[in-house]
């Protein structure tokens, strides 16, 4: 405690470069996951390309990326950039995989309902498709959140700055209580994305808490909502959002 | 750029990097030794309880909770703690290793084994069959594919993690990345990059081969979901909504 109160400025500054380094990744993986879901969905050759290529870049270990990246992009094995290339291409592997079983669950009713409403294709994605992945996409980047958390620190052992850093000058100095600090740090990190993806989550899907709201209002509705599938009773919700949003 | 690939190649083709105690040959056998290890022991700590979990729904939620806080621990942090703490030898980092490889075997043992149809269950206890019979005879075949899913992971994420290993003195093919960070030796850390990647894809593969020659698809009625399920726990996402469905 002494430790960490005569350190914590470099502490804090180590848990911002970390969170810089975690949340980067996450960003882009999103920008890049979601377009790429939707164009493998239209286009069978490229899913499988996708599907494969994912789950083949997913095995390969972050401290062996971390080190072949520098060759591959020209950067220094020190430069940062690395561990957001590598990290982002892990949240892509993760994401893109979710979200396209995310669009696959959705209602094929809904969907042509849209078509019939006069939806454009570019509308019916962001209006339908991708509203209603939105649960399975929070979940996929919450687990990308904790496990990136995680990974950062690896990048320590090559000389990155971040949390990690509080590992390996523990070990070579022989102190726990360094590690002790550095490991509540980024547990205490990890709880925050956390809490903050759960709040955003809430925040952009509204609707299933209205259902949930109508659903214990009328005891037959919700023994009935309780036997759907988590897709159909948020087509359920979101037909609910949609009435509503077109009589405003 | 392309020195550095060509001496990475020279470095792989070099009969002195195949020889001897810190030949390729050798620090391969000690990753794969490490990474068996902790196979064996977390396999014997997790399948237990998560059999115990999955069959009486006991515990449950207090599983699903320690597995998630596992998950957060940051990898190099557990490492140097144990070592500060136990001392450089075999068994710390180990038990390290042990404590991150549970999380995901426990997680695809009681997941699989609660996925399994309540009607074959019902049906074996119907017939008459002890608790431990329909445990081992109904539950646990059909539940194997989706704990085989949970044991692919924990393989990989072993040997992603003893690659960190060779940081506090033990062999694997981690070494050649440290000695080569000291030396300023790139090709060779690039070259030991290359093979801990190689390896990940190879084992990886070779556990995708071992469940297509020897695992049974299953009684299951759906062979491709309980497959699609095992697939699924790769990325926890699906594992943790296979959760959250059977809790509400």
């Amino acid at each position: 405690m002494e430790w960490f109160l005569a350190n914590s400025e470099q502490v804090f500054s180590l848990a911002g470069q970390h969170l810089v380094l975690a949340v980067l990744p996450m960003v882009f993986g999103v920008l890049i996951a979601v377009p790429l879901a939707q164009f493998a969905r239209q286009n069978r050759g490229l899913r499988s390309v996708v599907l494969t290529a994912s789950s083949l870049l997913y095995t390969i270990p972050s401290l062996a990326l971390f080190i072949i990246l520098p060759t591959i992009l020209g950067t220094r094995i020190l430069d940062p950039v690395n561990v957001v290339v590598a990290l982002t291409i892990y949240a892509v592997a993760l994401l893109v995989r979710a979200t396209l079983d995310a669009f696959d669950s959705v209602d094929e009713d809904l969907r042509q309902a849209a078509v019939a409403m006069g939806f454009k294709p570019l509308a019916r994605f962001l209006q339908i498709d991708l509203p209603l992945s939105l649960p399975v996409l929070f979940a996929g980047l919450r687990v990308v959140s904790v496990s990136n958390i995680s990974l950062v620190s690896v990048a320590a052992l090559l000389g990155i700055g971040n949390l990690g850093m509080l590992f390996t000058s523990g070990l070579q100095r022989d102190f726990v209580t360094e590690v002790v600090v550095g490991i509540i740090a980024i547990l205490i990190l990890a709880l925050l994305m956390d809490a903050v993806l759960v709040l955003l989550e809430r925040l952009l899907t509204p609707w299933t808490r209205v259902a949930a709201a109508t659903g214990t209002g009328t005891g037959a509705d919700s023994g009935a909502g309780q036997g759907k599938t988590g897709p159909a009773a948020a087509a359920l919700r979101l037909s609910d959002a949609q009435t509503t949003g077109g009589a405003s | 750029m392309s020195s550095v690939v060509t001496d990475t190649f020279a470095w792989l083709s070099d009969p002195e990097s195949w020889s001897g105690s810190a030949g390729i040959p050798a620090r391969l056998a000690e990753h794969l030794l490490y990474t068996g290890l902790v196979m064996v022991i977390a396999t014997a700590i997790a399948v237990p309880i998560g059999l115990y979990v999955g069959h009486t729904g006991r515990g449950r939620v207090a599983a699903v909770a320690v597995a998630g806080a596992l998950r957060a621990l940051p990898t190099l942090g557990l490492l140097t703690l144990f070592v500060l703490l136990a001392g450089i030898g075999l068994m710390p980092p180990i038990w390290a290793l042990v404590i991150l490889t549970v999380p995901p075997l426990l997680a695809g043992t009681y997941a699989g084994i609660a996925s399994v149809d309540r009607n074959v269950v019902d049906a074996a206890r119907a017939m008459g069959m002890t608790e431990l019979q329909v445990l081992f005879r109904a539950e646990f075949p059909n539940a194997l594919p989706v704990m085989y899913g949970g044991f692919r992971t924990g393989v990989l994420q072993a040997i992603a993690t003893v690659s960190v290993v060779a940081y506090i003195n033990l062999g694997g093919l981690g070494r050649y990345l440290f000695d080569g960070l000291v030396l300023s030796d790139f090709p060779q850390m690039l070259g030991g990059s290359l093979l801990i990647a190689g390896l990940a894809i190879a084992v990886d593969l070779v556990l995708v081969l071992i469940q297509r020659l020897f695992l049974s698809q299953g009684a299951s009625s759906q062979p491709n979901r309980s497959q699609q399920a095992a697939v699924d726990l790769t990325d926890p996402v699906p594992a943790g909504t296979v959760v959250q469905g059977g809790t509400s």
